[in-house]
């Protein structure tokens, strides 16, 4: 939490100001004990009828001038707290775009996604929270156990004592129950997960008749959840009587020992009524100082997740500088014993990947699920670095290059067909900003999609809804291939992005990539060896080692899982 | 939605929740007599003190023995207050706990027995949230809400009593001044509604930018969109900052402004009484008393505003709660129902139609035959009405004409229990419970040793995998971890049919997440598994398919061909047409 408090370093004035501000209004409060003593001291007991006015009148200036404090200090609290928010959330946006897919795996895109909402909210109600009353609640406790030490030494002793006292019982309510409550929402969690599960499960629960065992269990976590809701209600419930007790105990011992000093003479009536007004506000703040200790605690919880995020990676560029690329080894991308793990995966998803690809071939990679396919592709535009060997993009060590100036290269078409908030155009311009519409053109042809923009009444302007739910899954894989086109790229990948296309759709389009001017090098991802048997060469992956590698017709001589794969697509040709 | 509601409707909501208090009925009672102990007591501690301070006039003339009694009369009453005090909030969380207990559970029981229909129809989120935290907010709102407001009341009323019976002319100042409070708040909501409303719109719009920024963060940085990205994002940031600052700001006046008018009321009483004592018709002791009456009186004015609101929350979460309970549970089986057992296998579709909506009719007068032992493939394009057979022949849904027939019986007359434990099948969709993989593949015999256990997982080709995972077979599977792949998942599906092994089986595009190569493996073992089981293939491959013993061709909810793969290949209609699309090169 505390690293967080640099993003506060530009409302250092309203978070001044705004305590500043509280405790005028506290000390305002404050006073008006004493002018209620001397309205009966003087007023009542010297019989001043004018004084009893204004006494009121103070009263009702008192008052008023405590709102305008208390305004002043509630804007500079608003403006602060959500001042910070917003830029919490900019640092936290900011962050999110420096991570590297590595970055991103571990973060998990759910718990960015509550970081930047829920947390951040809970953060922002915490310091408005703070600003507000972390200085009135203890002031006011403490500043009405000064006025009652003004009005009389010997019976403030009695705050004194007190004090202590019911700061101890709150603050032991709290502690114990704080862990209480984090243990009941953990059993609400479970309780949540098993009404999820048989929602998502009803077939499979019917199918196996299960209905009876699932609701013994859930009858099981229920009434576990109940049990342990009442016990920690039970012990919160001692707060407010306890509390009540002290307090009102600490008032008799008060009268007491104030009859004894007023029969001495050494205190009036209206300084006993003005100590006893001190004590009853001494309550209410400090129960109110309890929920704010509760309410900070939950929100340095959210500042340190929040803070955990902003320290998990994104490190900066190392090596930054657009290397000059000689045009014999432009458009190569050679892999060098390339090995890579996950971050906290067990096994390497990628073994002593070796191979060329020179300018405008076309390789295929193929393999069953998990085998590597993807992560290899990923590792060319350096969405993860390798863990062992290198990669060599036109010829130049992949690390040596500046990202953007190296993506700016590749065309990605990812697996996830994901298009965004806006038009046809602002999507396709994502490829390259300062393409013309022929650009956009071209590569609409070039990706068979010209006619899904051809069929909208909008053309390129027609609206794309969040995610692009508004296309089916191959017109959005066609677009999102597109995308890629527009940017002219010297290296199109494409990771199991003609999944939706039928086979014939499929086929024009890998005859238009081959026909691309640019003659871009191209990798195509795929479980079908339909889509890559005409590839210059087939890179099998098994278990993120190389199977193979090799044409089509060499393959199915010599690889035997490819030849597996083959037959289990087209099993008539081979059996 | 109960907003649309008519008052009869939120009358019968709160009839059902009386209902539901009524079995607490001696807490409900206790809890209201410890209410009006609790408020008479609170209000009669400042009077004991006024009289205590009368008691002490000034100098000698002090008046100790009263001042003592009154003392102890008010330790007494201290002491009784906090019994009852802490008494209520035991009965209250009681109470409310166990009432939600008890409609969580009748809730979940409930779904246990809903048509399939029901769950296709609603959202799980929203089922789930209805579960949970309406639960929540009705049992806090309502019976929290319902004490609150009772004390609330209990102590304006108890708080002008003893205020008139003091001195009338003060009380009269205080009533006086009571609407100017009610106004400043509901002046304040207002106002401060209409900001939260922005507020609410541009925080969606931010959270909507942020889902879509966080969900696509890979093709952002593929594209070297960042700087573009955060751009549009601040400036969204920046509304929300603006418009943020100024709700927040408005929401925190109302304590202050009301606290004003609270010291308003409060050098108002105190002037009056000053006045009243000075012409001897009040005392001191009388004014402190009226002092401390007069500053919480106000307060439960404020609190009354806010569980009105809450009240009406309340009740519409309760509304939504009883509508889970009250969700129409499918048509028990009859009473003379068979049970089906030893099945041969034997299914038969006569004459049936069904549709979802009646509106869009589905399933016309469809026929099928099959005889045991049979391998039935059914293919077609999406929508067609594969998986719809299934649900029909599981009794997930039911015919609205026509029959089916399991070994010669109508499957409506026989127990579903019976006729579904007869049925073991894999679907796309898979699902794995929150237990052990050990426990998931057991589901379907309960009673499976491990050896049979891992030689059904063996069968399935999922023991490689299994031994791989963290603890084996006692891996704990969890959706949220996301440690198993869709594949994998089927595979366990799959090991879980092969341990139970029912004579009929489904197989609902159960391999559609395994690579084909995998998939080619778990066909032999899919062969013996068929040996003697009628089973119905529903898959997208027609490689998987083409070995079936008769094929189904499916197009817009009626079978159109049927017949074996070469005689239909042959036959050179839909099903030649669907073939050859596959493998056009």
């Amino acid at each position: 939490m505390k690293k967080l408090l640099r993003y506060l370093a530009d409302y250092k004035k309203e978070c001044l100001l705004g305590p500043l501000f509280k405790v005028l209004e506290v000390i305002f409060e404050l006073l008006v004990p004493l002018v209620v003593a001397s309205l009966i001291d003087r007023g009542i007991g010297g019989g001043d009828r004018s004084h009893i006015i204004r006494m009121a009148l103070l009263m009702v200036l008192l008052a008023a001038v405590g709102l305008t404090s208390t305004l002043i200090a509630q804007f500079f609290a608003a403006r602060a707290a959500v001042g910070f928010a917003a830029k919490l959330r900019h640092a936290l946006m900011a962050h999110i775009q420096r991570m590297t897919y590595s970055d991103l795996d571990r973060a998990g895109t759910s718990e960015l996604i509550t970081r930047m909402t829920g947390d951040v909210n809970q953060v922002q109600t915490g310091v408005n929270l703070a600003i507000r009353l972390l200085t009135r609640s203890p002031i006011i406790v403490f500043g009405a156990m000064i006025m009652a030490f003004t009005v009389d030494f010997k019976s403030a002793l009695v705050f004194a004592g007190v004090i202590p006292l019911l700061a101890a019982v709150v603050l032991t309510v709290m502690l114990v129950t704080i862990p209480m409550y984090r243990k009941v929402q953990g059993q609400l969690d479970t309780v949540t997960d098993a009404t999820r599960d048989t929602l998502d499960g009803v077939r499979a629960i019917r199918a196996f008749r299960l209905e009876a065992r699932e609701t013994a269990k859930f009858r099981e976590k229920n009434s576990l959840l109940t049990a342990m809701q009442e016990k920690v209600g039970s012990i919160a419930a001692l707060m407010n009587p306890a509390t009540y007790v002290l307090l009102n105990g600490a008032v008799i011992l008060l009268l007491f020992i104030g009859a004894l000093r007023v029969d001495s003479g050494r205190l009036t009536q209206g300084a006993v009524i003005a100590l006893y007004n001190y004590m009853s506000q001494i309550l209410v703040e400090l129960i109110k100082l309890a929920n704010l200790i509760i309410t900070l605690n939950k929100t340095a919880a959210c500042g340190d997740r929040i803070a955990a995020v902003l320290e998990t990676g994104g490190e900066p560029e190392t090596a930054a500088r657009t290397p000059d690329i000689s045009p014999e080894d432009a458009g190569s991308v050679v892999f060098e014993g390339v090995s890579f793990t996950y971050p906290d995966a067990a096994a390497p998803a990628l073994s002593d990947i070796s191979f060329t690809a020179k300018r405008g071939e076309v390789i295929g990679i193929i393999g069953g699920t998990g085998s590597g396919k993807s992560t290899l592709a990923s590792l060319i535009p350096r969405f993860y670095e390798p863990t062992e060997g290198r990669i060599l993009i036109d010829g130049i060590p992949a690390a040596e290059y500046e990202k953007p100036a190296l993506r700016a290269r590749i065309g990605v078409v990812p697996q996830k067909a994901l298009l965004f908030r806006g038009t046809i155009r602002d999507n396709l311009l994502w490829g390259n900003p300062a393409a013309d519409d022929s650009v956009l053109q071209t590569a609409l042809e070039t990706a068979q999609a010209a006619e899904i923009v051809r069929a909208k009444a909008k053309g390129l302007d027609e609206p794309v809804a969040e995610g692009g739910r508004n296309f089916s899954g191959g017109q959005r894989q066609r677009l999102t291939i597109a995308r890629a086109l527009v940017r002219q790229p010297a290296f199109l990948i494409l990771d199991d992005s003609a999944s939706a296309l039928d086979y014939a759709t499929d086929l024009r389009l890998r005859q238009a990539l081959r026909a691309l001017p640019d003659r871009p090098t191209v990798f195509i991802v795929s479980q079908r060896t339909a889509s890559i048997q005409h590839a210059d060469r087939i890179l099998v992956l098994e278990d993120g080692h190389t199977a193979g590698i090799g044409t089509h017709e060499a393959l199915l001589e010599t690889c035997p899982v490819y030849r597996e794969i083959y037959a289990s697509q087209f099993p008539k040709e081979v059996c | 939605m109960a907003d649309t509601r008519k008052p009869s409707g939120q009358a019968r909501t709160l009839r059902r929740v009386l209902h539901y208090a009524a079995r607490f009925r001696k807490h409900l009672v206790l809890t209201l007599v410890l209410a009006v102990i609790t408020v008479a007591l609170t209000l009669l501690i400042p009077i004991l003190v006024g009289r205590a301070i009368d008691g002490m006039a000034g100098r000698g003339l002090v008046n100790f023995s009263a001042v003592g009694r009154v003392l102890a009369a008010v330790g007494i009453s201290v002491l009784l207050t906090a019994l009852a005090q802490w008494s209520m909030s035991l009965l209250n969380n009681r109470m409310a706990f166990r009432i939600v207990r008890q409609i969580r559970n009748q809730a979940f029981a409930n779904l246990q027995t809903l048509p399939v229909a029901y769950f296709d129809g609603h959202p799980t989120g929203e089922t789930v949230s209805r579960m949970i935290s309406d639960a929540d907010q009705f049992a806090d709102g309502l019976l929290m809400g319902f004490t609150q407001l009772f004390t609330g009341v209990l102590t304006i009323l108890g708080t002008l009593g003893f205020m008139f019976s003091v001195h009338a002319g003060i009380t009269l100042v205080v009533l006086l001044m009571t609407p100017l409070s009610l106004f400043a708040a509901a002046f304040i909501a207002k106002r401060t509604y209409a900001m939260f409303d922005l507020q609410a719109r541009t925080r969606a719009e931010q959270t909507a930018c942020i889902n879509e920024t966080i969900g696509g963060q890979r093709v952002i940085q593929a594209f070297s969109r960042e700087t573009a990205v955060l751009s549009e994002f601040d400036e969204i940031n920046e509304r929300l900052r603006a418009v943020s600052q100024t709700a927040t700001f408005y929401s925190s006046l109302t304590n202050p402004v009301t606290r004003f008018i609270n010291a308003l009321v409060y050098a108002a009483v105190g002037v009056t009484g000053a006045l009243a004592a000075v012409s001897g018709r009040m005392t001191v002791g009388g004014l402190s008393c009226f002092l401390s009456y007069a500053n919480q009186y106000t307060k439960p004015f404020n609190e009354i505003s806010g569980v009105m609101t809450e009240l009406q929350n309340a009740l519409a979460c309760a509304d939504r709660v009883f509508a889970l309970i009250d969700a129409q549970p499918e048509q028990p089986d009859p009473a003379d129902a068979a049970v089906l057992t030893d099945a041969k296998g034997s299914i038969e579709f006569s004459h049936i139609s069904f549709s979802y909506v009646p509106e869009r009719p589905l399933i016309e007068d469809c026929s099928v035959s099959v005889r045991p032992g049979q391998r039935v493939a059914i293919v077609g394009p999406t929508g067609c009405g594969k998986t719809t057979l299934i649900n029909l022949l599981m009794r997930f849904y039911d015919v609205r004409d026509g029959a089916i027939l399991a070994d010669g019986t109508d499957i409506r007359q026989i127990t579903r229990a019976s006729l579904r434990a007869g049925i073991g099948m894999v679907l796309q969709e898979t699902w794995l419970a929150h237990t052990t993989v050990r426990e998931n593949i057991r589901m379907g015999k309960p009673d499976a040793t491990d050896e049979e256990v891992i030689a059904a997982a063996k069968e399935a080709h999922a023991h490689s995998f299994i031994r791989r995972l963290p603890q084996g077979y006692d891996t704990v599977i969890s959706d949220r971890s996301g440690s198993l792949s869709q594949g994998q998942r089927q595979l366990l599906c799959i090991a879980r049919l092969m341990l139970c092994l029912p004579p009929v089986l489904i197989l609902d595009e159960a391999t559609s997440s395994i690579d084909t190569r995998t998939e080619q493996k778990i066909q032999s073992a899919f062969r013996r598994m068929m040996q003697g089981r009628t089973s119905f293939i529903v898959a997208h491959r027609l490689s998987t398919i083409q070995e079936a013993d008769c094929i189904l061709v499916m197009k817009d909810g009626s079978i159109i061909e049927q017949g074996t793969h070469e005689s239909l290949v042959r036959q050179g209609g839909f099903y030649a047409e669907l073939y050859r699309a596959q493998f056009a090169q």
